[in-house]
């Protein structure tokens, strides 16, 4: 089922009575969801995705715009009428009902032709409970089971009715982290497995990146940007969706252009085309490679050794932030090794006494280095 | 639209019996008090004004009435609340056997107070055949036995006051048993470790932290002992005036009905007199309680 | 030492209270087994009697119409509570969960008349009652006590306690709002509802002032009004024991229901009600 939005607006009263403007909680949403993608809508919380996500439902009801299942106008539709499962954040279980009794509740409310007899309704609850593994917990009440496991009823109950799209809201922010890993590719299998159409909100872009087909990046009601996970991490539009995606986040740099290059304090990162001023440049923290000759001067504050990874953590004065991380991958460590062995001397003492003297210099990946506008934060050629 | 006709039809039921009961009765009431020589039977009247209120504040059984149910409020509401708090607190310092006495305290919140009424009755009342159980008592303190139920004025105050504090106090014990349970262990555990003597504890501590549950019970008693009544029946009978141990309320029933009912411009005189009697006392009693909160705010 | 001494003052003075809550509740069964000569004869009234007798068990249910009360009652008792959570919990839901022009108003005008004392009402109700004929029915002992507004506001904050996330999925599923109510709500808020219930039950149990302004025939007396008949007008006024054998009967079944639901009883006055 392909998702198609138009102009989707909606706009709440402002619950500050003194403040008459509305609150636009999602602004002039158009795109496009192609049948049996899995799709992240991201954005930090307060963003409307959940509204977004309500309005898909059809728990809001749109001040403007148009929403399509297909070719139908679901605009208008209840949610029951629209065939979609919504899973919800704190699942929504019913708590005095059993697995079983709340997997089978919704197919008791089909009505007329759609109406199934008791051992249809029991039939397509095992068969959902199956498609999560929870088969042999059926007569378990909700308070008896893990968060993951009421996970899996929640996402059982929001499938048996077989609908058309399914939705789920923050599906992971009540799990502990372990169990986030796990969960996250039980959903993957279970929309590949099934091939449903499915939007999931969430605030966590790892989340978000790990398992989607496409990510959708909001803030303040407005798309950002769309795209391929990838694709949006090495080619943000602007300096919001740079800074919202990536851990550890990317490095931000009050920079300028002058003469065709791009200086950061007194250091000549880069070659630009860009206008000569001042700029913000963003570089992702695998974006810095150890090299003595490098044209960036940063101060050493420690190397932290990550298993696989090295951080290095320095500072520079265009830094917008008090430190700035880099990673190095194993096979460069090489340059890094004496910084390490340097390093694991004991400290002549604070780290400001110790960073007088420690530089580390880096050389700057392209691929990696974003610029963008101070004033609109919008994406500038390099 | 239909989501806003359902709404006002799930509401339907309530809005129809509050206003049949309770909405156009308060207005109806206001009217009646001040229909003069107001006749129930043929629904005549002769004259609008506050001439009800004039009968009524003369009427020397509603006197007495007012007068009974004053001693009966001043005397109960202060007793019965320290009582609670006392034996509150000591149910708060043991373990052993505490959930059987706070079950037997309890019990009775759950009888019929007029049937138990009748039990203080035989055991108060001096008859022929029997002075009753607690004159048998006096008698072995060395008392001569008094007739409580038909005597003098001052012992039938006695049993009324007693049998009133005998049931209001499982809801006091209730309240100030569980406010005094949720006072946060910490307070006497510092207090301990400084030295604090227990009598300093409760005054300093204890009161304090609970003060807002004690405001609260003397406020609904002072309202529940205003309207006392049913107590009065269970032990004196249905005649009140003629034992001299009517209440307000129990006025405003006998102007409604019985013997010499048939006045409701009377009745609804007396119970909105009997309601602005509350109204004030609960607004002082609410002003005292703010002012003392304020203080102890200060300082 | 001293602390024994003390602990032991303590319990006196507990077990002291605790003799006279039970005494008057020993003293009528005590009485009520006694027979009726052997009462009247004893001058000193005897704390134990040799030769219990259910005879004024007999009487009770015989000579007065303590059966017909009793039964009166429990219907009495049974409908006005079902009738009043047919009304009130509705009420509660629309306040709760549906969505209205004017909730907030009429809730704040349902909150205001929690004010409003029984009393003040009670004399047009009699009017009203009167004048629709419905003196000596069940339909005007019933009628004016079947809404409660403490009971629709209590009700209320426990289903606006149920999260809402339960209510949009089962919008999502296509659940009407009367099956929400009735399939999630009313389960869910069931603890309260049983207070509720166990609340109306002993106030409709012990209600004594409408019913004796509304009936003044026998045969739709309630206990409270046929226990005062039958002192004034029963067995005699002497028979004391068959008296206290009617009472016994009257205080039974609330006490067994305290017994039987003791904490939520308990817990439940504490929420929500007062006497006294």
């Amino acid at each position: 089922m392909k998702v198609t939005l138009e102009h989707l607006t909606k706009r709440f009263p402002n619950r500050n009575k003194k403040i008459h403007e509305d609150v636009v909680a999602v602004n002039d949403f158009t795109f496009e969801i192609p049948d049996g993608k899995l799709v992240g809508l991201l954005g930090p919380s307060g963003c409307g995705k959940s509204t977004a996500l309500n309005l898909i439902c059809g728990l809001e009801k749109p001040t403007e715009g148009k929403i399509f299942f297909d070719t139908d106008d679901v605009t208008e539709l209840p949610p029951e009428r629209r065939g979609v499962g919504m899973v919800f954040q704190n699942y929504a279980l019913y708590p005095h009902m059993t697995v079983r009794q709340n997997i089978i509740f919704p197919l008791q409310n089909l009505k007329g032709k759609d109406k199934i007899t008791k051992e249809q309704m029991e039939e397509r609850a095992m068969t959902a409970a199956k498609l999560v593994q929870i088969e042999a917990l059926m007569e378990r009440k909700p308070s008896e089971m893990s968060g993951g496991q009421q996970q899996r009823v929640a996402i059982a109950r929001a499938l048996v009715k077989l609908p058309r799209i399914l939705l789920l809201d923050e599906p992971l922010s009540n799990l502990d982290a372990r169990l986030r890993l796990s969960t996250r590719e039980e959903i993957r299998r279970i929309q590949t497995s099934t091939g449903i159409t499915t939007i999931f909100v969430t605030h966590d872009q790892e989340e978000a990146m790990s398992i989607s087909d496409l990510i959708i990046v909001m803030k303040e009601g407005v798309i950002q940007q769309i795209g391929k996970p990838q694709d949006v991490y090495e080619d943000p539009v602007n300096l919001f969706v740079a800074k919202f995606l990536g851990t550890p986040p990317i490095n931000v740099f009050h920079a300028r252009v002058a003469g065709g290059g791009l200086y950061l304090g007194e250091d000549r990162i880069a070659d630009t085309k860009a206008p000569e001023g001042p700029v913000t440049v963003g570089i992702r923290p695998e974006g810095f490679i150890p090299d003595p000759e490098g044209p960036l001067a940063c101060k050493l504050h420690r190397v932290e050794v990550m298993g696989r990874d090295i951080s290095v953590v320095s500072s520079h004065e265009a830094s917008e932030n008090a430190v700035i991380r880099s990673i190095i991958s194993s096979a460069e460590s090489e340059v890094v090794r004496a910084l390490l062995a340097d390093d694991s001397k004991p400290p002549k003492a604070a780290e400001e006494s110790a960073s007088d003297d420690r530089i580390v210099r880096f050389k700057i990946r392209p691929a990696k280095l974003y610029l963008f506008d101070t004033e609109t934060g919008n994406r500038l050629e390099l | 639209m239909k989501q806003q006709a359902k709404g006002w039809l799930y509401l339907l039921p309530a809005l129809i019996f509050l206003g049949v009961f309770m909405v156009y009765p308060l207005i109806d009431v206001l009217i009646y008090s001040l229909e003069e020589g107001y006749n129930f039977a043929s629904q005549t009247r002769q004259g609008v004004g506050l001439g009800n209120y004039a009968y009524v504040l003369r009427d020397p059984y509603f006197i007495s009435a007012l007068k009974n149910t004053f001693v009966i409020v001043i005397i109960t509401v202060p007793l019965s609340t320290s009582l609670a708090l006392l034996i509150s607190y000591f149910l708060s310092r043991i373990t052993f056997l505490r959930q059987a006495f706070q079950t037997i305290y309890f019990l009775p919140y759950v009888t019929n107070t007029l049937a138990v009424g009748l039990v203080f009755m035989i055991l108060f009342k001096k008859t022929a055949y029997t002075d009753g159980m607690v004159n048998v008592l006096l008698n072995f303190f060395g008392s001569p036995s008094i007739d409580f139920i038909e005597g003098p004025y001052a012992a039938k105050m006695f049993v009324m006051c007693f049998y009133t504090i005998w049931v209001v106090m499982p809801y006091k014990i209730l309240i100030l048993t569980s406010a005094l349970a949720s006072v946060n262990p910490v307070y006497y555990k510092a207090a301990r470790v400084d030295g604090t003597s227990s009598l300093r504890i409760f005054t300093r501590i204890t009161l304090p932290c609970i003060s807002p549950m004690i405001f609260y019970l003397v406020i609904t008693g002072f309202i529940g002992a205003f309207k006392a009544y049913s107590d009065e029946v269970a032990l004196f009978g249905t005649d009140l005036n003629a034992a001299g141990m009517n209440t307000i309320v129990g006025y405003v029933y006998d102007m409604l009905y019985g013997e010499g009912g048939g006045y409701p411009s009377y009745a609804a005189a007396a119970a909105l007199i009997l309601f602005a009697i509350v109204f004030t006392i609960t607004c002082i009693n609410l002003l005292v309680s703010n002012n003392k909160a304020g203080i102890g705010g200060a300082a | 030492m001293i602390d024994k001494i003390k602990k032991a003052g303590l319990y006196l003075f507990l077990g002291l209270w605790a003799l006279i809550v039970l005494f008057p509740f020993y003293w009528m069964i005590l009485t009520s087994v006694k027979g009726y000569s052997a009462y009247n004869s004893e001058r000193i009234p005897k704390l134990f009697t040799l030769a219990p007798t259910i005879s004024n068990y007999l009487s009770a249910f015989t000579e007065v119409p303590l059966g017909k009360y009793f039964l009166n009652t429990v219907l009495f008792t049974v409908i006005t509570t079902g009738l009043m959570m047919f009304i009130i919990i509705p009420a509660a839901f629309a306040f709760a969960r549906l969505q209205f022009r004017g909730k907030n108003l009429v809730f704040a005008l349902f909150l205001s008349l929690m004010m409003i004392p029984g009393e003040l009402v009670i004399i047009t109700n009699f009017v009203t009652i009167t004048n629709l004929n419905l003196r000596n029915s069940f339909a005007g002992l019933i009628l004016p006590s079947v809404t409660s507004v403490f009971y629709i506001y209590l009700l209320k904050e426990q289903f606006e306690g149920i999260p809402e996330e339960l209510y949009k999925a089962a919008k999502v599923d296509g659940t009407s709002d009367l099956r929400y109510l009735l399939r999630v709500m009313i389960p869910m808020a069931r603890p309260t509802i049983v207070t509720i219930v166990i609340l109306k039950v002993i106030e409709c149990w012990n209600s004594y002032v409408w019913p004796r302004l509304i009936t003044d025939d026998a045969r739709y007396y309630l206990v409270s009004v046929g226990i005062q008949e039958i002192r004034e007008h029963g067995f005699g006024r002497e028979n004391i024991p068959a008296m206290m054998a009617a009472v016994v009967v009257i205080s039974l079944p609330l006490i067994i229901m305290f017994l039987a639901f003791r904490n939520r009883i308990m817990e439940g006055v504490s929420r929500g009600g007062t006497k006294g």
